[in-house]
């Protein structure tokens, strides 16, 4: 029998083989044919963790760190170790009630599982930093402290010089295709943050970590080998002078306005300030979003770097370039006289430029005493110059010059969202009037710098430093050097010499005179300091805003000492009314004695500060916008409206009937309210933002606690 | 001629015992690499007797000892046993509805306090046993069909109280020895029907009844038309064909929906149902092509929860890519992403680790074992020998068949181990015993052993 069916084996072993076969080709095509197992294996076994490297340091001109890098820690918590934990002891530190805390740990779970680690009280405080240091082990391992590296402001100032991180949007991302940005990353929005983005965020390093089931990251691929190490980000070393910022920034509180500082011989910024101003730290940590819309949303606009995105008529400040234009240009020498009767009537009696002070002037007394008349004499010879055969080819000549002393355009600071301010050209003239329709007249305001022209406090600094230097400057800038160099080259632009005319020294002498006089006997006394020449101008800005006149600016610009110029400063103090020698000179004053002394400490002086500091010019449209504002924000807010009756009247006369869920939910929505805070709370802080900074750090300490 | 040998080692097939050494030490290398984490003290846990690899070490030392006491004893013990074992194995089977123990839903365990026993795993050796000494009673002539359907009675019984037990997948094992049976006469006739079933069923999950009948109606027409001379010849050859058209049919409208909606357990369904990648719709008593019912969403967890164990299995085995990715390197694996990784899925870890070359590896193992084993089997004297040789085979390779296959997407997920490599005390012993007695029988095949 057996022998009769021997074949069979053959049948049986060839069952075998082919299935075998089957099975070896079947995992040839799953692990060498077909790829899409290993993205599969590489998507869920291993996690490609980016290391963000520590952001440079920025340095004043003085090596104190201005922006650096601080740890926080976060407290994180891992749900499934949570038995045997004391969590009454850790309640108690955190401040909180074990209802809460189960609340917290539930909703973790949901988020994120309960194995992996999550983060339970984000950027922990000092005091509760403290007290969880000293007992951590009681906690273990179901807690531990995770440390994280956040920008850090040790002087509180410059907010809107250095700017601020934020997560990057798809735009950004966008405009930024291969430069390793992924969703969730943060990028410099504003100030040098922005400028400098790619010297700053360093190089990010990877790191391939194994992953579980559990989606935890178990341990290093292959101990690192495929791993790139970050590398820190490069330091900026900058010309801004910490204690002038913040003194800049204590006298421009409680007021709308800026105060840019050049050293005229390097062009460095010395001081570079807007008001108001903000925390800076206000936009850093875990509250970032909500401190953001509430910055953003002030009508004063602290988020608007003033000093270089605001622009306004130069008023008389403009009266020097039009002396050294006029000088230059021949059409009047320094001992030209041209006497005011009380207005200029150069254009006819339909509406004169009126002068302040009656009399007859020479250049520098008319640059002392800011007369309108003269400079309107001195444009209307520029542009009827008989060398220029049109009004076209004479204006052109004028903004030639205006042009080269850095007006006009935007001059290229290393400070984002410059503006470029505006010189009328003839060019508008002609599709305003016409061709050939219009002369001096229709401009004559120009001259004295209103109308059609205006400037960036930065561009009216620059041009001090300009008439400082008796004919070049270089081009402002914050950041002086690189730390490792300059791989982008950013900064030689900021190192040349700009000599833009050939305007003899004489014709500055002449116009510093007029200067000088300004301070020592002028409009601009309020900016005198003992012991220091100070050469400087005043404006006082007419300004609209919706069409409606407000109240002037008040504007001062100079530079000091008169013989060797170590500052040039421009002051804007918006709407305060009165004349540029009323608040912008004392604290352009200050300002110059700050620098050039080193420090304050004349008891008058100080009180002076002071003074100075706690004058509130805000104009009244900001707090009746703030007030608008308000109401706007109770309009949406039920408890609000519940508690001033509103809701119950409108139910009335639509005459819903009171179920009891509609009760129920407002009952909710009216705890709530009453649970968290009052409904008027954010618009308080709102308000806050842009107060002294006494009530800042009470708001934020508030804010912090929550 | 016959002589008795002096030592235990003399005699002895040692291809297959290397064989069956290496393959183990693959296996417990294979688990090691599923539980060992960087910084694990291996001495300390291998002594432990706390991971599955310490275990599995313990179980193969174990087995060695047995595999020892197998070869020392006298091969007359197996010819001499077999009907008391088997009635032995029955009773195990039968004790397990009084003291078994529930393990994943199928009461077919009994706890022995080391270790737990599976009797349907461990009656696999007593029916091949028993299934060799009917075959080569000197009375059984297995060209009649009465001995053929005894042969068959022996080996299917204890399906019968799988079944009940809710065991399904080592059930089918059984089925294994319908090669033996085949290789000592069986006509095969019954192995083409009950291939060309498996293929009708697969073919029935994957199409919905009345077009299948109707296209294998049009099938059977054209067939008929294209055999017409012959049909003329011989009329039988038509009622053949009508009449396996009309088997079919009842089949795919009645056998199969009786089958899932009766005999499987819904979870079984769901598995099979899964690995073709459908929906079971024999779910509360529906047929095939009407719509789901409503509380299909939560069993479809359940049937997701299969899914993703299948894929994540074909992840790990795929990601291996051609060399694989080294010794404890593989990322699935030691991320704990395959469910049941240490036992029916250890092929994945070697898979992993190892790539295709590994796995071509293993399965030229296995195959080299297989026809190893069909070697000595037609070198026996004895049929007794023979068809326990057969046996051991037939249930080695449905094992590694059944379990690559459902690693790799071919057959659901049935639980099946992957013979000497799955972690488990009961699959390993069980393995050993079966090789052991062949090698120990062998060693006498000059006996004629009845």
């Amino acid at each position: 029998m057996s022998v009769f069916n021997q074949s069979r084996k053959n049948v049986i072993s060839l069952i075998f083989i082919s299935l075998f076969v089957i099975i070896i080709i079947r995992l040839f095509t799953l692990q060498v044919i077909t790829s899409k197992y290993k993205t599969l294996a590489e998507d869920q076994g291993t996690f490609r963790k980016v290391i963000y490297p520590d952001r440079g340091i920025i340095f004043d001109r003085k090596g104190n760190a201005i922006l650096q890098n601080t740890n926080i820690s976060d407290l994180m918590v891992t749900p499934n170790k949570l038995k045997g934990i004391d969590t009454a002891a850790i309640c108690t530190i955190l401040g909180i009630d074990t209802s809460q805390f189960k609340k917290r740990i539930i909703e973790l779970i949901i988020k994120n599982g309960r194995s992996r680690p999550s983060i339970f009280e984000p950027l922990l405080s000092e005091e509760k930093m403290a007290m969880l240091n000293e007992s951590m082990f009681k906690f273990a391992p179901a807690f531990y402290l995770q440390e994280r590296s956040v920008r850090a402001y040790p002087y509180d100032a410059a907010a809107n010089v250095l700017g601020y991180n934020a997560e990057v949007d798809t735009n950004f991302l966008k405009r930024h295709p291969n430069e390793g940005y992924v969703a969730g990353d943060y990028a410099g929005m504003t100030g040098l943050e922005r400028s400098y983005e790619k010297v700053l965020m360093g190089e990010r390093g990877i790191e391939y970590w194994k992953r579980d089931n559990k989606n935890r990251l178990t341990e290093r691929l292959e101990n690192g080998i495929y791993d790139t190490i970050a590398k820190a980000g490069k330091d900026l070393y900058t010309s801004i002078d910490i204690e002038l910022q913040q003194l800049g920034e204590h006298l421009m509180e409680n007021k709308l306005g800026s105060i840019v500082a050049v050293d005229p011989r390097t062009g460095g910024i010395l001081a570079m300030v807007s008001a108001p101003t903000y925390q800076p730290k206000y936009l850093t940590g875990s509250e970032r979003r909500k401190h953001f819309s509430e910055l953003f949303l002030s009508p004063a606009l602290p988020l608007l770097n003033r000093t270089v995105s605001a622009s306004y008529s130069p008023g008389s400040t403009f009266k020097t370039l039009q002396a050294l234009i006029g000088l230059h240009e021949g059409v009047i020498s320094t001992d030209t006289h041209f006497s005011c009767s009380g207005a200029f009537y150069g254009c006819g009696t339909g509406k004169p430029m009126r002068c302040l002070d009656v009399g007859t002037f020479d250049l520098r007394g008319a640059i002392t005493i800011s007369d309108n008349t003269y400079f309107a004499n001195v444009m209307q010879r520029v542009i009827n110059n008989p060398k220029f055969p049109t009004v076209d080819s004479a204006l052109t000549n004028w903004d030639r010059y205006m042009y080269a002393f850095g007006l006009g355009h935007k001059l290229g600071v290393d400070v984002p969202s410059e503006k470029s301010g505006n010189i009328p050209t003839p060019k508008y003239y002609n599709s305003v009037y016409g061709k050939g329709r219009w002369n001096f007249c229709n401009f004559r305001s120009v001259s004295i710098g209103q109308g059609e022209v205006t400037v960036t406090p930065l561009q009216v600094a620059n041009e001090m430093a300009y008439i400082a230097n008796k004919g070049w400057y270089i081009l402002p800038h914050v950041v002086d050097s690189i730390e490792g160099g300059d791989r982008y080259d950013q900064l030689t632009q900021y190192q040349k010499k700009i000599r833009p005319t050939n305007i003899p020294d004489s014709i500055f002498e002449a116009v510093h005179d007029g200067m000088q006089g300004v301070v020592d006997k002028g409009t601009g006394a309020g900016a005198q300091v003992k012991d220091i020449v100070i050469c400087g101008k005043t404006g006082t800005v007419e300004n609209y805003y919706k069409g409606v006149k407000q109240q002037n600016h008040s504007f001062f610009c100079g530079f000091a000492p008169r013989d060797n110029p170590k500052i040039a400063i421009m002051c804007v103090v918006e709407n305060s009314g009165r004349f540029g020698g009323t608040y912008a000179a004392p604290i352009v004053g200050l300002m110059i004695e700050k620098y050039l002394k080193d420090s304050i400490t004349d008891k008058g002086r100080l009180a002076r500060i002071e003074q100075l500091s706690k004058l509130n010019l805000m104009p009244p449209r900001i707090f009746s916008e703030l007030r608008k504002q308000d109401s706007l924000r109770h309009a949406n807010d039920p408890a609000y409206l519940m508690a001033k009756g509103y809701i119950k009247l409108m139910k009335d006369t639509l005459g819903i009937e009171d179920d009891e869920v509609g009760n129920d939910d407002l009952d909710k929505i009216r705890k709530e309210k009453q649970n968290n805070r009052k409904p008027s709370r954010d618009s308080i802080a709102a308000a806050e933002a842009m107060l002294p900074k006494e009530k800042k750090t009470n708001a934020l300490r508030d804010t912090t606690r929550h | 001629m016959y002589q008795r040998k002096e030592t235990i080692l003399q005699g002895k097939d040692w291809r297959l015992i290397w064989m069956f050494g290496l393959i183990s030490i693959i296996g417990l290398i294979s688990i090691f690499s599923v539980e060992y984490r960087s910084n694990d003290d291996i001495i300390h846990s291998l002594f432990a007797f706390q991971k599955n690899y310490s275990k599995q070490f313990f179980y193969l030392i174990a087995c060695v000892v047995v595999a020892m006491f197998i070869l020392l004893t006298d091969s007359k013990l197996f010819t001499a046993t077999p009907n008391l074992l088997y009635v032995f194995g029955i009773g195990l089977m039968l004790a397990t509805f009084f003291i078994g123990k529930t393990v994943n839903g199928s009461k077919s365990w009994i706890p022995l306090g080391f270790m737990n026993l599976q009797p349907v795993e461990t009656c696999k050796i007593f029916t091949a046993l028993a299934l060799a000494k009917y075959l080569s009673r000197p009375d059984t002539h297995f060209d009649k069909s009465r001995s053929q359907l005894i042969a068959a009675g022996i080996c299917f019984l204890p399906i019968v109280f799988s079944l009940l037990q809710n065991e399904t997948g080592l059930a089918l094992v059984y089925f294994a020895f319908l090669l033996p049976m085949y290789r000592e006469g069986f006509p095969p006739i019954y192995l083409i029907l009950g291939f060309s079933m498996g293929v009708l069923l697969v073919v029935t999950l994957l199409f919905p009844a009345k077009p299948l009948i109707i296209a294998l109606g049009v099938i059977a027409l054209l067939l008929i038309n294209s055999l017409k001379i012959k049909i003329k010849r011989n009329r039988s050859l038509l009622f053949f064909i009508v009449g396996f058209w009309a088997f079919s049919a009842l089949f795919i409208g009645a056998v199969v929906p009786f089958l899932f909606k009766h005999v499987f357990q819904s979870y079984q369904a769901d598995r099979i149902f899964s690995m073709i990648g459908r929906d079971n719709p024999y779910i509360d008593g529906k047929t095939v092509g009407i719509d789901m019912p409503a509380n299909s969403a939560a069993k479809k967890s359940k049937a997701d929860n299969e899914n993703y164990n299948v894929k994540q299995s074909k992840i790990a085995i795929g990601s291996g890519g051609f060399f694989g990715k080294g010794f404890l390197k593989g990322t699935q694996t030691q991320g704990d992403f395959v469910p049941e990784q240490h036992t029916d899925f250890i092929f994945t870890s070697l898979a992993e680790n190892f790539g295709f070359v590994g796995c071509a590896l293993l399965m030229f193992l296995y195959l080299s074992m297989l026809l190893r084993i069909l070697f000595i089997a037609e070198r026996q004297r004895s049929t007794f020998s023979r068809v326990y040789a057969y046996s051991v085979a037939a249930i080695v390779f449905f094992h590694v068949a059944v379990n690559i296959c459902m690693t790799i997407g071919l057959a659901p997920v049935i639980g099946i181990t992957l013979p000497l490599m799955s972690y488990g005390g009961s699959s390993l012993l069980t393995f050993t015993i079966l090789i052991f007695i062949l090698i120990r029988l062998d060693a006498d095949r000059q006996m004629v052993l009845r």
